[in-house]
């Protein structure tokens, strides 16, 4: 068969090349799982546009969407702090704490579970939610909607996204998801290492990578591209935060809370749904050796003592600190429209 | 002495049972397998937890509505699906594990 010499098959080439350096850098284990995805997913009733973008990242930055016009989703979720906000709860209009720490946006685009209890599915389901609770932006969202159809500049903008839907619920929501959506994790030296560079992470780097791969067992939680496989556990922190039990009396939930992305983890502390722990050591140690209790039967068989020493937390951390890439460098707009 | 109708009761929850069915499903590297089983009343399943760590599969179907609990490596635990209908299987833990059984007459 005679092949085409056009830009798919060089795409073909180099993605089958990356697949086969993944493969052969560790000899016999396939890691082409830690390969980024080929695409950001997007539901087939909001693809992702330019248009949507911009006006995403318009309604992402704006305060107007707050009740006192105070706060906006950058607040809480602000690329300075790893798409966090460097507090241990987040702090939302009137100053107002909320429950828990607030979850880094990056890479929720591949997250099957949205918040820390996982109580909405989609970024769509997600996005409205802390526009309307009332410790983060307090906002009616009827309200909200009025306020966004006088707006002449959002109107056009909606409508230059959305033709034809107007300013609604829905509009609102798949718009803000398509901005987070593009709120995805960059290339970090992980990457180049998995793509065949050796020389991309140092010694104590690949010793880390064996440990969370074997001894440590992290990878029994945190797999694949985005170093987590979405699922739930209660790391026995011993809080009063039910986490998804309070969605549903199921003994599973029971003080569980969903496995978050480690991609720039160096970025986006203080640790865990309480924002309890402060430095990525302390919570690779409480993650590594049983949690906060170890040995309780509280917490969830997954988090199991691994008896790791202090160097081998280390070089653990060593190996995460090789997940933070660039900087995105999303500008936040310095006006909005009017 | 039995009344009647309990008699024929036993009888055939017994001859139901003599023909009940077991089939397994694999819970291994996050994931259910099969993806999909086609099942009778009265038939078993069989959950089998071949990871390395604990698992879960409950449904909320109302026709079988069930929830295993935490299952640890290793284990086994059997469900018996009472009525027909299409039932929806996850684990609570792993929400990306997924199956769907149908239960037929």
């Amino acid at each position: 068969m005679k092949m085409k010499r056009d830009g798919s098959n060089v795409l073909i080439t180099l993605i089958a090349g990356l697949a086969i350096a993944a493969t052969s850098l560790h000899a016999g284990e396939d890691l082409s799982k830690w390969l980024r995805p080929d695409a950001v997913p997007a539901p087939k009733d909001n693809q992702i546009t330019p248009e949507r973008v911009e006006l995403g990242t318009f309604l992402y930055f704006d305060t107007r969407l707050s009740r006192d016009g105070t706060v906006s989703c950058a607040t809480c979720h602000n690329e300075a702090n790893g798409w966090s906000d460097g507090l241990p709860k987040a702090i939302g209009i009137e100053g107002r704490e909320g429950p828990r720490n607030s979850p880094t946006v990056l890479n929720t685009a591949y997250q099957i579970r949205q918040f820390w209890d996982g109580r909405a599915k989609t970024l769509e389901e997600q996005a409205l939610g802390p526009i309307e609770a009332d410790v983060e932006m307090d906002m009616d969202l009827d309200e909200l909607l009025k306020r966004l159809n006088k707006i002449e500049g959002y109107k056009a903008l909606f409508e230059k996204a959305y033709p034809g839907e107007g300013i609604t619920r829905d509009t609102l929501a798949k718009a803000i998801a398509t901005f987070e959506r593009t709120v995805v994790s960059t290339e970090a030296p992980f990457d180049r290492y998995i793509k065949g560079d050796k020389s991309a992470i140092d010694e104590n780097a690949k010793k880390g990578f064996a440990l969370f791969t074997g001894k440590a067992h992290c990878t029994d939680c945190h797999d694949g591209f985005n170093f987590t496989d979405g699922s739930f556990h209660n790391l026995g922190l011993g809080d009063a935060d039910e986490g998804r039990y309070g969605l549903k009396k199921r003994a599973a939930w029971f003080h569980a809370f969903k496995t978050p992305t480690l991609r720039d983890v160096t970025k986006s502390g203080p640790y865990f749904h309480d924002g309890s722990i402060k430095t990525l050591a302390e919570a690779t140690a409480v993650c590594g050796n049983g949690g906060r209790f170890p040995n309780s039967e509280k917490v969830s068989p997954l988090i199991v003592d691994r008896g790791l020493n202090q160097e081998e937390l280390e070089l653990l951390v060593d190996f995460l600190k090789t997940l933070e890439g660039e900087p995105l460098n999303i500008k936040e707009p310095t006006e909005f429209p009017q | 002495m039995m009344k009647p109708v309990v008699m024929l009761a036993s009888a055939l929850t017994l001859s139901m049972s003599l023909y009940a069915a077991e089939h397994v499903i694999n819970q291994k590297d996050k994931a259910f397998a099969p993806g999909t089983m086609k099942v009778k009343v009265g038939d078993k399943i069989i959950f089998k937890n071949n990871d390395g760590f604990a698992h879960n599969a409950f449904s909320d179907n109302e026709a079988n509505e069930f929830d295993i609990g935490m299952q640890k490596p290793g284990q086994d635990v059997s469900i018996e699906m009472k009525k027909p209908g299409k039932v929806e299987v996850e684990c609570a833990i792993h929400p990306n594990m997924h199956m769907t059984i149908e239960v037929v007459e």
